[in-house]
């Protein structure tokens, strides 16, 4: 609530638009407008008359809410929702869990090669999706596979690929999750811990009742960032597909989507389930924020 | 105030840099020219492609041809350059030359992004077999694409191998079977073949061996029947050697395949006539000792196959220069001497009749068969096509989820093709396309 001298906010009242205007104008131009776009298409379709060949035979119509209503009750796309829930709380569980376990562990006094072990972990996160899919695809084929050596599972299984997509994601996030919460708690100031320790506490609990309390915000921040992640699944289905019969072309929604755009060509239709799909990621995300704002931000206010 | 002034200064500059940056484009000012007649200066056609050393081909048009320059825009290939075509011809920048494939040709022409060449080029009819040029006309009187190379099916199998377990060549479907079956006495880890879900091209070649048609066209309306009878007999087929264990279910071109290729855990590969690069690509170990023989028959003493592949050479609707892309189309698919190129430089099996004395010694992998080419000259004389629908996009897409989920659930395939059926006529109907049942 300090006030700044001079109160140069009433006089200068130009100046705060035309610091904004660049920053408006990108969101105008890169962000509102490809979305009302896509809200446009989403409300049209082409219309083909008789055999569909030769000039004007296609038309671009306006098709109300088909669209939607196509998509809404497209059996396939809920199941897809489902596949991709699972997947996404077993991600969720495990690689936050993870990344939870090892940032106390760097964190912690006794810890020895601190710095090699940061970046061990984090390297995962360096290697692009795709490339780290294909490594583990080639890692899960019967016959190339040394894990099928020791293990006899079919890891592309109809059962198992959840868990074998889920295992590549976490792999790829744990790093980032850890480094995110490592550097929470580098910031919290030492003198906690020696309170704790001349309170008698041992490392766990520091840790448990010091420490995780603490990490509350940044822990929801990654738990949201991972929802947004989860929600968005494409590029592990997607590189694993030519690979095994389990994964069909929509297993997961943002599948759907690039299918109808650009296997099927049906661009009205992927437009309609994309934003289905923010609406939803939108919901799930705020909705999660708001469950938990009040525990996790509450004192700071 | 000073930082006011600043501030506004500084918006107009990146204002004006952004618009320099923008009108900047050169975009070449797109000269109007008459559309047929002779234009002032050389014309420049760019061509989409993914044939291999076309560009050397071109260069050879280039040099003969200075008011006619060709440049080659090397594609990535497959259903993902089709999409980009289209996605190129709706935003108004297509190239003016692409090459389709006999699949998405219809797809094309319903998308209006193809010119009807019979003015241009219907003369070069005389060129082509009937089959292969019906591919390009979808049975109208249009002319959507110049024919340009076929994929004819035959049977590639192990030959030192098929001596190993004592295997003759199978003439028939039946005698395929049995020897699925003799193989796997022998050798539980070795199979005769595999059927694959992610190849519906490669389904459909063995469809139109057995006398499918999936589309046709009478008067103005679509008839739709990829669960006719013909493909009912394959797919049950296949779905019966699958269940039993005699075939494998794995699907082509993976890390997976291209080992058990190389290992020899894999006999025959059902393929096309452009199998020998694959091969050689991918089961190097195996250089020689592949041999080919006529696809398998379902009635002996026949000679039918089908097509693998294949693609053709199309002139964009929106194309400025019209006659000269169907010029330099002609010349490249018809013309001795491009002909000799795309089988020298392009590894291709040319679709003009033409083509197939210019053939030259057997594919250095099959160095082994010196009558490589003789043998599927005579192949091809007997494999029959079908017309392409134009939404060969969807029904292929729904045969990878509908067949990749029944060898899955060990289901029957019958009911595979019933949902590849359904999906391709519900999108038919959909878009509003004219069906007769």
């Amino acid at each position: 609530m300090t006030r700044r001298p001079g109160g140069g906010v009433r006089t200068a009242s130009a100046v705060p638009y035309l610091l904004l205007a660049p920053a408006m104008a990108l969101f105008t131009l890169f962000m509102a407008l490809p979305v009302a776009y896509t809200a446009y298409l989403s409300l049209r379709r082409t219309k083909v008359s008789g055999l569909g060949l030769g000039k004007g035979s296609r038309r671009e119509v306006f098709a109300g809410l088909d669209n939607y209503a196509a998509t809404l009750t497209d059996g396939e796309l809920w199941a897809g929702w489902l596949r991709v829930l699972g997947y996404g709380l077993l991600v969720l569980v495990v690689m936050l869990g993870l990344a939870l376990l090892f940032a106390l562990l760097l964190d912690s006094a006794h810890v020895r090669l601190a710095r090699f072990s940061r970046i061990s972990l984090f390297l995962p996160y360096a290697v692009p999706g795709v490339a780290a899919t294909l490594l583990w695809g080639f890692l899960y084929l019967p016959s190339l596979s040394p894990i099928r050596q020791v293990l006899d599972i079919d890891l592309l299984g109809a059962g198992t690929v959840v868990l074998s997509m889920a295992n590549i994601a976490v792999w790829g996030g744990v790093g980032f999750n850890t480094l995110v919460l490592y550097t929470a708690l580098r910031a919290v100031p030492r003198t906690y811990y020696e309170a704790a320790r001349i309170d008698g506490a041992s490392e766990i609990q520091t840790a448990l009742r010091i420490k995780v309390p603490i990490l509350l915000p940044a822990i929801i921040l990654t738990t949201v960032f991972s929802i947004i992640a989860t929600i968005q699944v494409f590029t592990e289905p997607t590189t694993l597909r030519p690979l095994t019969n389990t994964i069909s072309s929509t297993w997961s929604p943002l599948m759907k989507v690039y299918r109808d755009a650009f296997v099927t060509g049906d661009l009205y239709s992927a437009a309609a389930t994309s934003i289905v799909i923010a609406a939803i990621s939108l919901v799930l995300s705020f909705g999660f924020l708001r469950v938990v704002r009040d525990r996790a931000f509450g004192e700071g206010r | 105030m000073p930082t006011n002034r600043l501030v506004a200064v500084a918006t107009a500059l990146l204002a004006a840099a952004l618009a320099a940056g923008c009108s900047g484009t050169p975009q070449e000012a797109a000269a109007p020219e008459a559309r047929s007649s002779a234009p002032a200066g050389p014309v420049k056609l760019t061509y989409w492609t993914w044939v291999p050393n076309m560009d050397k081909i071109a260069t050879v048009w280039n040099q003969a041809n200075p008011d006619i320059q060709v440049t080659i825009s090397k594609q990535a290939g497959g259903d993902d350059a089709a999409t980009k075509f289209l996605t190129a011809a709706k935003a108004g920048n297509p190239p003016d030359l692409v090459q389709a494939e006999y699949q998405m040709l219809p797809s094309f022409v319903a998308a209006d992004a193809v010119a009807d060449l019979s003015g241009e080029a219907g003369a070069a009819k005389g060129e082509f077999g009937e089959g292969v040029w019906g591919l390009v006309t979808l049975g109208t009187d249009a002319v959507y694409a110049l024919p340009q190379d076929s994929g004819p099916m035959m049977l590639y199998y192990r030959r030192d191998l098929f001596d190993k377990y004592g295997i003759e060549v199978p003439k028939t479907w039946d005698e395929y079977a049995e020897a699925a079956r003799t193989v796997r006495k022998k050798d539980p880890k070795v199979f005769l073949g595999t059927f694959s879900s992610k190849d519906p091209g490669s389904f459909v070649g063995l469809a139109q061996q057995a006398g499918a048609q999936w589309w046709s066209i009478s008067g103005e309306s679509w008839k739709v029947a990829v669960d006719d009878e013909a493909t009912r007999k394959v797919a049950d087929y296949w779905s019966g050697l699958v269940s039993e264990g005699a075939v494998d279910g794995q699907p082509y071109f993976t890390p997976e395949w291209n080992k058990a290729l190389n290992d020899g855990r894999l006999l025959t590969w059902p393929s096309a006539v452009w199998a020998p690069g694959v091969l050689a690509g991918n089961a190097p170990k195996a250089k020689g000792r592949w041999a080919i023989a006529p696809l398998p028959q379902w009635n002996a003493g026949e000679n039918l196959s089908g097509f693998w592949g294949g693609s053709s050479t199309a002139v964009s609707a929106k194309s400025p220069h019209l006659a000269a892309a169907a010029k330099f189309a002609t010349w490249l698919n018809t013309d001795p001497q491009a002909l000799g190129l795309l089988v020298s430089e392009g590894a291709l099996y040319p679709a003009a009749t033409k083509g197939a004395t210019m053939l030259g010694e057997a594919p250095e992998y099959f160095s082994n068969q010196p009558d490589f080419w003789q043998q599927t000259a005579t192949i091809a004389g007997g494999a029959r096509g079908f017309t392409f629908g134009p939404n060969v996009n969807v029904t292929y897409n729904a045969f990878k989820d509908a067949f990749d989920k029944a060898l899955q659930d060990r289901s029957a395939f019958s009911d595979a093709l019933v949902k590849v059926q359904d999906a391709t006529v519900a999108d038919m109907q959909k878009s509003g396309f004219q069906l007769t049942r």
